[in-house]
């Protein structure tokens, strides 16, 4: 009994222990890099006496988050929301578009020309006009979001949908599959994997979409908060805006990973399957 | 053998008199761009009856599966299944085992052995109780949930050869369907096969490499050529199928035929 217990404790710890190697293995250098490049950072700013408002050191940005946490705490909440909402909305849009676009030839030659022609229009400019055409409320900002994120995760649909093997399709149809069903049980799963790619492409955006939709008109929020804290010089709370608005995209990012896992863990072992 | 039925359920046309499945093929030529895969072939496999094909690699076996299963209309002739003449017609009726196993990556190798059954509609756990004591027949028993990824080739052979028999259709087209077993299995699955088409016979095309197997498990055999794959040999087999695999393998007749087959492959 006590030596069950201690094999399976010796055990345990054993596969932790790997699992922290593994871990250290794979996060180690970008850690590493964050950590040298911040010391640089702190140690260059008080060598030369950098004043304040011109670029402040990582300490004075990490005591200005502490410091504001209150307000930074509020505006955070806002800009999270609409991240996520305008991700939503891009994901959703991303998929029924490239969805509909995979299964309309017509609707594709008339419609992908032009979509990747859009992508040329940079939406920083549009951020204004979407104000006057949809008011001065969460609308745009979210619009902007949506128009950031949404390319990649259509362009990655249709491509996904696309690209699947003929080869399952044709055993597919001697199984009696209608179009419907070679979609739901082959198109699709086989897109995932790329939709998967666009959409955690599309995450990253997510944030810095945020920021120029509250530039462009808005009462609260991170990027309303920096614009604020610049005409104040307040450069260490334009940072501390920054820092967090990073770690929302980072997350983001992080979280679609994540889903990815849990959804298709087929898809990681499929190159040791080839042979 | 097994008194055990293969089918789970009857044949979509039980009732209505058993319709014909003999299979025609006329002059089918098929033509990939420069590349004359088949020329010339004419064959009738009488309802029923099981024909092997044989002949060297890249001869259009393969293809003129794809020909009679009506997923690739030949570029000249014509193919019939019965009085099913449009691809469309033949492919409700073929059940083909393709050379490569296919199986999708995203399913567990039972719901990939599903795949017809949920393609008509029944649900996914009513399929997957039919399917199941198959698994137990073809040495497949607990590894029902394990992915294609975990599978060895010929685990994921069997898993393709049960989705292609789940399809339940009259005409079966196999492609090298026991090329990745090892002896033991493989003499295991053939006579599993011999046995079940006796006990229900279907009309079917079996493409091997394997002299002996196609002697074995077929009434007819056919060789073709190199390519263009023409027919340049024909065979009639139909050994017994109550004696021993042994005793057949090794008779004058068995060696005799064995001896024809390999001289046309030669040529
Ligand atoms: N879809 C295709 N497009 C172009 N060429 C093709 C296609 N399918 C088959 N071929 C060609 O037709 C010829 C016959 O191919 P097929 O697969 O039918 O041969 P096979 O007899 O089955 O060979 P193996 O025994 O190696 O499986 C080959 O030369 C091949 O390159
Ligand atoms: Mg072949």
């Amino acid at each position: 009994m006590t030596l069950d217990t201690t094999t399976a404790s010796a055990v345990a710890a054993a596969s932790t222990e790997s699992r922290w190697r593994r871990h250290a293995w794979q996060y180690g250098p970008a850690v590493t890099i964050v950590v040298v490049a911040l010391g640089l950072w702190e140690l260059l700013i008080r060598v030369l006496d950098v004043p304040r408002f011109l670029w402040p050191a990582p300490s004075l940005i990490v005591a200005t988050l502490r410091d504001d946490a209150g307000p930074l705490a509020g505006h955070s909440w806002t800009t999270l929301r609409e991240v996520l909402l305008g991700f939503l909305i891009a994901l959703t849009a991303g998929l029924v578009i490239g969805v509909l676009l995979h299964l309309s030839e017509t609707l594709r030659r008339g419609v992908l020309p032009i979509l990747i022609a859009s992508q040329s229009v940079p939406t920083v400019v549009l951020a204004p006009v979407l104000v006057l055409v949809m008011g001065f409320n969460i609308g745009p900002i979210l619009a902007v979001i949506a128009l950031f994120c949404f390319f990649p995760i259509a362009v990655n649909t249709i491509d996904g949908l696309s690209s699947v093997d003929r080869e399952y399709v044709r055993m597919m149809q001697t199984l009696d599959a209608s179009r419907r069903s070679i979609f739901r049980r082959v198109e699709f799963p086989s897109a995932l994997p790329f939709i998967f790619t666009g959409t955690r492409i599309g995450a990253t955006y997510a944030a810095i979409g945020a920021v120029f939709g509250e530039w462009a008109g808005s009462d609260g929020g991170l990027g309303w908060l920096m614009i604020q804290a610049k005409g104040r010089l307040d450069t260490p709370l334009v940072f501390a805006a920054v820092a967090i608005i990073t770690s929302m995209a980072v997350s983001l990012f992080l979280l679609v990973a994540l889903v990815e896992r849990l959804t298709i863990p087929w898809a990681r072992s499929r190159g040791g399957r080839m042979k | 053998m097994a008194a055990e039925r293969p089918w789970t359920a009857p044949p979509v046309n039980a009732g209505s008199g058993v319709t014909d499945s003999s299979i025609t093929i006329e002059g089918v030529r098929q033509v990939f761009g420069d590349t004359v895969a088949l020329d010339g072939i004419d064959l009738h496999i009488r309802m029923h009856t099981r024909l092997g094909i044989v002949g060297p690699s890249g001869c259009g076996k393969s293809t003129l599966l794809s020909n009679i299963a009506g997923l690739v209309e030949p570029s000249a002739g014509s193919v019939a299944i019965g009085r099913a003449t449009t691809a469309k017609e033949r492919l409700a009726r073929c059940a083909l085992m393709p050379q490569k196993d296919l199986l999708l990556p995203w399913r567990s190798a039972l719901d990939n052995a599903c795949l017809a059954l949920e393609n008509r509609g029944v649900h996914r756990r009513a399929a997957r109780e039919r399917a199941r004591p198959l698994f137990e027949r073809f040495g497949l028993a607990e590894f029902e949930e394990h992915m294609p990824a975990q599978l060895s080739g010929g685990m994921r052979q069997r898993v393709a050869f049960l989705r292609t028999l789940m399809a339940e259709k009259d005409v079966f087209l196999l492609d090298e369907p026991f090329a990745a077993l090892d002896s033991i299995t493989r003499a295991s699955m053939q006579e599993w096969l011999l046995g079940a088409l006796t006990q229900e016979p279907k009309t079917a095309l079996l493409v091997t490499h394997d002299v002996d197997e196609a002697l074995l498990l077929t009434h007819h055999v056919v060789v073709f050529s190199a390519r263009p794959g023409r027919i340049v040999h024909k065979l009639d087999t139909d050994f017994p199928t109550n004696v021993p695999r042994r005793e057949i393998v090794t008779s004058p007749e068995f060696a005799h035929l064995k001896e024809q087959a390999l001289e046309a492959l030669e040529v």
